[in-house]
């Protein structure tokens, strides 16, 4: 299925309550239902905005959804969209988690939850999977039972955190990761969040010898390598990412330190 | 003697005939660096304005139906200023810097930022076909042209190319009035006044409704202009325009173009596109038995 750099209409087939923020739209789409994780569709909501989002699992063959927090003007249009409503979308673009290891921890925040509820479906059958989630407050804690249902036969640990620890450690994923870290069951770490938070995750990988993995967000126009919205260094995010390894995370200038806002001017985390 | 692909624009040597076309991915001065050692013969930055610019919603940059992309950016920019301070931070790092402004004093304001960095041009940009007030609409008022690039000048220690595009005056009248100003150079064209309008939402898809059409589409046409600049007027022209391919650009040079510039072609992540092109014409000089770019410029008008 070749992917499309033009917006499709696509009609929202069913919507869902994740928390009191967040809800996840169902659709379909053939290209889009086989993303890999880590990938995103730019998706248009008409008269409303354009904004990437990764590509949400859907337990329908396919399709496709996305799930999306309420918080600026675009996010706040696409998560008033009802069933039967019409979306726009374009992709998949970007790279993947490369999914090969016998043992996985998860270290989510928010809807950064999102690619690593689909990194699960491509973990291997035996794998061993740790998952670390980080949310705001206990209303707010996210596909616990969706992670569950879709790991099936797999062993899977879940930590989860709160900053107000109104549930779980009080702290953010890299808190609840690091209980996970520690046992050291787990031979590859992947996470997607907060830039502050994957910086974190990154470092305390490293130091016990974990690769890590990221997937990142910037400020996304094109999708496609035009408009160097999107820049880290001198890699594009929508198309050299969205994933990159922690080694040359760890050794980028502007990882967990700075991203271009819409003008394009730096601006520190 | 083995063929070169040096290309002369006017005073300006460049090590290969391709270039970054401004607005693409021009904001990084480390991303420039990757473009030139992919085999970018220069780098033109984002058009810069005098204030930071946020530039329209998205969506602002879509494929366009038939080929090629629509795009609507709106001009965004960090400012000439804030950008200054990125390229003086970066002096290995060569720039065409692009400019973009309303009358005279802006451009002439907008080049006092940039000392101590490593400015090997300007390029005016007097054909953006989606912004008020400036860009094709600069371009279409003839005497303006000409005292915009004459200020630009007097203000710049090195060479100014002014980029025209179609807009509502006769574009070789622009042509025209830049070389009566100064100009050491042509860029020609711009995008391509455009729209796109999805049937299901039953609205323009860009945020900005109008936008402007690059990429393979407009390469007959902006192959049609360069070749009629390069007929009518006695000054260096760099095309752009759809250039994707070596192919591409040996035929814009053979139209009269010393140079060229690629945009959309770097769409998926392709900066192997400079590598390819440069490969591909070095190629055709050496079965043709070319020596230089040079002595091909114009060669179809012969
Ligand atoms: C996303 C995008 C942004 C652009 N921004 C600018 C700009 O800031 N200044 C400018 O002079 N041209 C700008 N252009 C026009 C290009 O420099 C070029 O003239 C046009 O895209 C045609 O070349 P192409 O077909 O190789 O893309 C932009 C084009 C695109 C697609
Ligand atoms: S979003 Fe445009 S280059 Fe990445």
């Amino acid at each position: 299925m070749p992917k499309s750099d033009i917006p499709s209409a696509r009609t929202v087939l069913s919507v869902a309550d994740e928390t009191p923020t967040v809800r996840t739209l169902e659709f379909e789409d053939a290209a889009l239902a086989r993303a890999e994780p880590g990938q995103f569709a730019m998706v248009w909501v008409p008269g409303a905005g354009e904004l990437p989002m990764s590509v949400m699992v859907s337990d329908i063959a396919g399709r496709a959804a996305f799930t999306v927090r309420t918080h600026g003007p675009s996010s706040r249009a696409l998560y008033g969209v009802r069933e039967g409503g019409i979306i726009g979308v374009r992709g998949p673009y970007g790279n993947s988690f490369d999914a090969k290891t016998d043992s996985a921890l998860l270290v989510g925040g928010g809807t950064g939850l999102v690619p690593l509820m689909r990194l699960i479906t491509r973990l291997p059958a035996g794998a061993r999977i740790g998952l670390a989630m980080g949310s705001r407050t206990a209303d707010e804690v996210l596909f616990e039972g969706r992670a569950r249902a879709l790991a099936e036969k797999r062993e899977i640990r879940i930590e989860v955190a709160t900053d107000d620890g109104s549930r779980g450690v009080a702290g953010t994923a890299v808190d609840a990761a690091r209980l996970l870290l520690d046992s050291g069951r787990y031979a590859a770490a992947y996470t997607c969040g907060p830039e502050p938070m994957m910086a974190a995750l990154v470092g305390e990988a490293a130091a016990r010898g974990v690769p890590a993995q990221a997937s990142v967000e910037r400020v996304m126009k094109c999708g496609v390598g035009i408009c160097g919205s999107c820049c880290m260094d001198d890699r594009l995010v929508c198309c050299d990412g969205t994933v990159f390894g922690g080694d040359y995370l760890a050794s980028s200038a502007d990882f967990g330190r700075a991203w271009r806002s819409k003008s394009g001017a730096a601006v520190p985390f | 003697m083995a063929a070169s692909l040096e290309a002369r624009v006017g005073p300006l040597a460049l090590p290969s005939p391709a270039m970054l076309a401004s607005g693409i991915l021009g904001i990084s001065t480390r991303v420039f660096g990757r473009l030139l050692d992919a085999g970018a013969g220069a780098v033109v930055t984002k058009s810069l304005s005098v204030e930071a610019w946020e530039g329209y919603a998205n969506p602002t940059v879509i494929g366009a139906p038939g080929g090629g992309w629509l795009n609507a950016v709106g001009l965004s920019n960090p400012g000439a200023a804030e950008f200054a301070r990125m390229l003086r931070a970066e002096p290995a790092v060569p720039a065409i810097v692009s400019l973009v402004g309303s009358e005279p004093g802006d451009f002439a304001r907008m080049v006092a930022e940039f000392g101590g960095c490593n400015v090997i041009a300007y390029e005016l940009n007097l054909s953006c076909p989606h912004v008020a007030r400036v860009g094709l609409e600069v371009g279409d008022d003839i005497s303006l042209v000409e005292s915009i690039v004459r200020a630009t000048r007097a203000a710049s220690g090195v060479p100014v190319m002014a980029k025209v595009g179609l807009g509502t005056a006769n574009y070789l009248d622009t042509v025209g009035a830049a070389a009566a100003g100064g100009a050491d150079a042509i860029t020609a064209i711009n995008t391509v006044r455009a729209m796109a309008i999805d049937a299901e939402a039953a609205r323009p898809t860009l945020s900005n409704a109008f936008g402007g059409l690059s990429g393979a589409p407009i390469k007959p046409v902006a192959l049609r202009c360069v070749y009629e600049i390069a007929s009518r007027h006695d000054i260096p022209v760099i095309g752009c325009g759809g250039v994707s391919t070596w192919e591409d650009a040996v035929e814009f040079v053979l139209a009269g173009a010393c140079a060229v510039q690629v945009g959309s072609a770097l769409a998926g992540g392709n900066m192997g596109v400079f590598g390819e092109i440069n490969a591909g014409i070095l190629r055709y000089m050496e079965r043709k038995g070319h020596k230089s770019v040079q002595e091909m410029v114009g060669l179809a008008k012969k």
